[in-house]
């Protein structure tokens, strides 16, 4: 029973659904202010993204004429229920290595991808032409990623011969930050360049460009379901980073003041390269991005992942 | 049935400013085929123009058009003076260039920031609109306006550029052309624009001249037309400046020449601020005529052109405007077929759209799915109309 209690408190709160929630949407505020300041504008007050979500919580759902309902109003709660999974054992195994599993690391992978589907539930079952076009593009979005990113993850996988989210942190305890090898530093930058695309922030807002097909898979959503994918963009914005952190540097460690720091530090780093890239690129079309991920994004993957099977 | 799915952008888009209405036909993101439906906005300017004297409709026609906003005043005002058969003051004729060419300045920043905006580069919109501001507050300081400047009258201009102004706008204008050029090289070098705006929404020349396209977008395609040097008028003729002429006609074509038309007017300003003769502003004209008269100016999307029939009262009997977009947007059936819905945004854009300039009627029939009337039924209308004016 006590177990049972520890567990739904480190998925509804700590560090599930809740912290991952609140640091998500500060780390949003963080985006649109330092866009806003890129920008010459002022930017908003770090409030900001909470009004919007309590705002949006207490609008009217609509559901369009014809839509499948079922799917469409339960395919953002997929969303939010992957985004909170993924961020419940990424933090769990940083907490204690011991609290790991035989292949947690394929278990989020796969878990990863639930937001995506998502749209593309959501996207297909609103019964709009550009919604329907957005899902298809969040689609072939997700076939042009998933070659690159699963390549660059298996770097890590080769070099520290486990698919234990424990057992890498050990190893990188041990030998050092992945991105101080060679191979890790590309596959490094090639994940990095890949959770771009799972954010869905340009240069790879394809599926919802708002001046091309006005916000696609989200145009039919209103009130709460659309709240509920805010809110599972937002803590993407936090669980991606330190997915990064887990494999590639480090991890975290939270038992004393100065992990907490380098913690933040490095989590800044990676939020400050996502926002510059978002800043300073214009967004791909579709076919340009799967061209870009499966030439250049995936040759480099490549290189890394042989690199790493040479041992550097 | 057809196969192909109908997307429908407009009337009210998020990529529109203005309401209009493109259906395209696109199979999986490719355009087989597109229908561009205008008449949303259309104001009866003409007819309110009739009921207006001379000196009032200059500000009424500087509300054609919110951006180019002195491009209408300019050519309503040299058609009024063609009627009349007079030479305004040399001087006014340079105040009227100076004001001509900042708004080209102005305008061209702006779409280049709506450009940005279109292909989601955010920043490059905010970017070349904080630029742009310079520019009206460069405005500001000669006509007391940052927009709809009312400097236009027929016989002169309004408002003197005092001459202890003038180095204080000279070094405004060196900002601005500062501001240009880093914002010309900054969208002209960036690999990524180009892999966007190259080789897309192409115009063949042929195809421009077939359209009669104006402005910019004939320049681009490799037409070398402009007004100012076709048809010197103002102070144009006495001072040294360039056509920009590019040769491929896609967007990134586009956006070459308007950015560096952007240096060139810089290039106009800066030489008729130096050189404008002293003298009086106004020619004081009490009376028009009887007659016609055609006024033309290029405006920074090409082409205005006026027609007044003047009859010898305080007002025109008939007063006639053809906005340049009313010759560019045709030529998207040409350059969106063929293209992924993901360019069609940019592509429209591309020619730089004033659609409250280009509309002139609208015919909306209750009852009936007929909305609009048909080429063909808007020359038949037009021709009786030129009937009835001649049994007068």
């Amino acid at each position: 029973m006590f177990d049972l209690l520890r567990l739904m408190f480190a998925f509804i709160i700590m560090p599930g659904f809740l912290f991952t929630a609140v640091v998500g949407l500060l780390a949003t505020w963080v985006d649109r202010k330092v866009t806003a300041r890129v920008q010459y504008r002022q930017g908003p007050p770090w409030f900001q993204p909470f009004a919007d979500l309590a705002k949006l919580l207490g609008k009217e759902t609509i559901v369009p004429e014809g839509a499948a309902k079922a799917v469409f109003l339960g395919a953002p709660l997929i969303g939010l229920a992957g985004a909170t999974l993924v961020s419940t054992i990424i933090w769990m195994v940083n907490f204690s290595h011991g609290v790991t599993f035989i292949g947690d690391l394929i278990v989020v992978l796969y878990l990863l991808t639930l937001p995506s589907l998502a749209i593309i539930f959501g996207g297909s079952a609103s019964r709009n032409p550009l919604s329907a076009i957005g899902a298809s593009r969040e689609m072939k979005l997700i076939l042009a990623y998933e070659l690159p990113f699963i390549l660059a993850v298996f770097t890590v996988v080769l070099r520290t011969g486990s698919i234990m989210f424990g057992n890498i942190l050990g190893y990188q305890l041990a030998n050092g930050m992945m991105i101080q090898s060679c191979s890790g530093l590309i596959a490094f930058l090639v994940a990095l360049i890949v959770v771009q695309a799972k954010l869905g922030v340009v240069p790879f807002d394809i599926p919802e460009a708002e001046q091309e097909i006005a916000a696609g898979a989200l145009l039919e959503y209103s009130g709460p379901a659309l709240a509920v994918y805010k809110l599972s963009r937002a803590m993407m914005y936090f669980i991606l980073p330190v997915l990064l952190i887990t494999l590639f540097m480090g991890g975290i460690d939270l038992s004393f003041w100065g992990g907490i720091a380098w913690f933040i530090i490095k989590y800044v780093i990676i939020l400050t390269l996502i926002i510059l890239i978002k800043n300073t690129n214009p967004r791909l079309r579709t076919d340009q991005a799967v061209r870009f991920f499966w030439g250049p994004v995936t040759a480099l993957a490549a290189i890394g992942f042989i690199l790493a099977m040479v041992g550097w | 049935m057809r196969k192909e799915t109908l997307i429908p952008i407009g009337p009210y888009h998020p990529l529109l400013e203005e309401p209009e209405f493109f259906k395209f036909y696109v199979e999986g993101e490719k355009i087989v085929d597109a229908e561009v439906r205008i008449g949303y906005n259309h104001r009866g300017i003409e007819k309110l123009a009739e009921s207006k004297t001379y000196d009032q409709d200059p500000f009424l026609v500087e509300r054609i058009c919110g951006i180019c906003s002195t491009s209408h005043p300019f050519a309503f005002v040299r058609a009024a003076e063609d009627v009349a058969g007079i030479q305004i003051p040399e001087r006014a004729e340079y105040i009227r260039t100076i004001i001509g060419d900042l708004e080209r300045i102005h305008s061209h920043l702006l779409w280049v920031g709506l450009a940005g905006h279109f292909i989601g580069y955010n920043t490059v919109f905010m970017w070349a609109w904080k630029y742009r501001e310079p520019v009206l507050d460069i405005f500001e300081a000669i006509s007391g306006n940052r927009n709809h400047y009312g400097m236009f009258k027929v016989g002169g201009v309004r408002r003197d550029i005092k001459d202890s102004d003038i180095p204080a706008l000279l070094k405004a204008i060196d900002e601005v052309e500062k501001f240009c050029s880093m914002l010309t090289k900054a969208v002209m070098d960036d690999p990524v624009i180009q892999a966007r705006l190259k080789g897309i929404g192409i115009l063949k020349k042929q195809d421009a001249i077939d359209l009669s396209v104006v402005g910019p977008v004939a320049r681009a395609s490799g037409v070398a037309i402009d007004v100012r040097k076709d048809h010197p008028y103002a102070a144009y003729d006495r001072i040294d400046w360039n056509i920009i002429v590019t040769e491929s006609g896609d967007i990134f074509d586009k956006a070459a020449v308007r950015l560096l038309e952007t240096l060139e007017s810089v290039k106009i300003i800066r030489q008729c601020l130096k050189q404008m003769p002293k003298g009086p502003i106004d020619a004081d004209i009490r009376e028009v005529g009887v007659g016609e008269g055609i006024g033309q100016h290029e405006a920074p999307r090409g082409e205005v052109f006026h027609y007044i029939r003047a009859n010898g009262t305080n007002f025109p009997e008939r007063h006639k405007i053809r906005a340049p977009s009313f010759m560019n947007v045709p030529s998207f059936k040409k350059t969106v077929i063929g293209e992924s819905i993901a360019d069609a945004a940019l592509i429209t854009a591309a020619v730089d759209p004033c659609y409250c300039c280009t509309e002139r009627m609208a015919v909306v029939e209750p009852g009936t799915e007929k909305v609009l009337l048909t080429g063909e039924e808007l020359v038949k209308l037009s021709q009786q109309k030129t009937e009835g004016l001649k049994k007068r």
